[in-house]
């Protein structure tokens, strides 16, 4: 068997999809192939949900979707399990280590001791790589780290056992089998992705997801400084940035990855509408980063009239406008 | 974004890993590049535990004052809500919301206790008698 070779990538789930992936013979792999094979791009914004305190957004698909939709889209069987016993979970996983299987497992980040303490909340959707065993620990192959890293056996178990919202209860996931990945399956694999994509950022009924979502949150911002006083309604801004750009979560950075894949998609299909699109969304990329930049004008206690918050809403409604004409192109290609 | 634009700010990212973002390059395509961090970002999670220390502060006056169990100001300690604490602990959010009460806490046996000990990583007399 091969040794394994550790990627750092800009999303976790992206990176255990692109190593793993890569690892059994999918050399063409890249993170933001995978990235949009899984369709990976979204936006949410949960109602009446709390998330540290504030509101409860994601710039991304559901956990354990990018890596069950791009493998089932190249015809990879996948194998992925949850335990109940500690004892079993640790039993499977040295077992497939021995059988020289890479192992990609969900962990939470709070007792997660190799990441800096800053990010450590109750984040239970982290997802990293363990590849082997060495000197009574394992070896560890997080995809947001620039180098593998080690957990001993019961700090393993402590972050695949995490407690809360999405409890990872142990879960891990691995490729089965792959066989022969033809040119034509990889391409209609990527038309897939681009539709489904279409499908989640443009017709989820209810208002609360994709780019109609993205007005949503443009509207609660318009209420809140009077609702929550300056001080809650700063913050909940700042936690708007957050989700968008902290670490393996992405958000405006989701936005260039979509990009990047619709460029390799437009190299792959032999399409130039691809390109013009993946301009518009990387125009979306960076009204993402001019709203952060002026939000963060407001948690800094710069900015505190209405009307900055009228700002911040406005930018979001014209990013709304921008990824969802991007996105009715898309659904529009012919082939 | 351009990749002159990427921005190279001190984050606490430092002496741990520097974060991957993609880029265009000179010639117009995309490429994976390093960023030590931006500040945007920075003073965002720097708001964030700003808050989380206001919180610790009045749920330790809380306590001090006789309002609150030592459970509530765990909980921030800990960045905990109830859904974790739930999980660690196996009580039910009824029952924690019960134990934040001083005179209901009070009459929880030791075996109880240990279980919020354990979740919160102190002992049991550091749960008992918080050191501030």
């Amino acid at each position: 068997m091969e040794s394994f070779k550790h990627i750092q990538t800009a999303h976790c789930e992206n990176g255990v999809t692109v190593s793993l992936l890569k690892h059994n013979g999918v050399k063409f792999m890249t993170e933001p192939l995978a990235f949009g094979l899984g369709s990976g791009l979204f936006y949410i914004h949960i109602p009446f949900m709390k998330v540290n305190n504030g509101p409860a957004i994601s710039f991304r698909t559901m956990p354990g979707a990018i890596f069950k939709r791009t493998c089932k889209s190249l015809d990879i069987k996948v194998e992925r399990k949850k335990f109940k016993s500690k004892t079993e979970a640790q039993s499977f996983l040295n077992e497939k280590l021995n059988e020289g299987i890479p192992v990609g497992c969900q962990v939470g980040v709070f007792h997660l001791n190799y990441f800096p303490k800053a990010y450590r909340f109750h984040f239970n959707a982290h997802n990293l790589i363990v590849f082997g065993q060495e000197d009574g620990k394992y070896l560890i192959s997080d995809p947001v780290m620039e180098t593998t890293t080690t957990l001993f056996p019961e700090e393993l178990e402590k972050v695949r056992f995490a407690q809360g919202a999405l409890a990872p209860k142990g879960q891990l996931y691995y490729p089965k089998s792959v066989g022969d990945i033809s040119e034509d399956l990889l391409r209609n694999a990527i038309k897939k992705g681009i539709k489904r994509n279409c499908r989640d950022m443009l017709h989820i009924p209810g208002g609360i997801a994709g780019v109609k979502g993205i007005n949503y949150t443009a509207n609660k911002i318009r209420g809140w400084r009077d609702k929550l006083g300056e001080r809650q309604a700063a913050l909940h801004l700042g936690q708007i940035v957050r989700m968008q750009e902290e670490i393996g979560t992405g958000g405006g950075g989701f936005r260039f990855l979509y990009a990047a894949f619709l460029d390799e998609a437009s190299e792959i299909l032999g399409n130039d509408q691809l390109l013009k699109i993946s301009d518009q969304m990387t125009k979306a990329g960076d009204l993402w980063r001019d709203s952060a930049l002026q939000m963060s004008g407001i948690y800094k206690g710069r900015l505190n009239s209405q009307k900055d918050y009228e700002d911040s809403a406005a930018l979001l409604n014209e990013i709304s406008a921008v990824e969802k004409d991007a996105f009715i192109q898309l659904s529009k290609i012919v082939y | 974004m351009k990749k002159s634009d990427l921005p190279q700010d001190k984050s606490d990212l430092v002496n741990f890993t520097r974060e991957v973002c993609y880029v265009k390059n000179e010639n117009g395509k995309y490429e994976a590049e390093l960023s030590s961090g931006w500040d945007v970002k920075t003073d965002a999670l720097n708001s964030a535990w700003l808050d989380i220390e206001n919180r610790i502060t009045e749920a330790k006056n809380l306590f001090l004052s006789g309002e609150a169990s030592p459970i509530e100001y765990y909980m921030e300690l800990k960045l905990m809500d109830y859904t974790v604490l739930a999980g660690y602990t196996g009580f039910w959010k009824w029952q924690i919301k019960k134990h934040k009460n001083p005179e209901s806490f009070n009459r929880l046996n030791d075996g109880k206790l240990q279980k919020y000990a354990d979740a919160f990583g102190v002992t049991l007399m550091e749960l008992k008698k918080p050191s501030f």
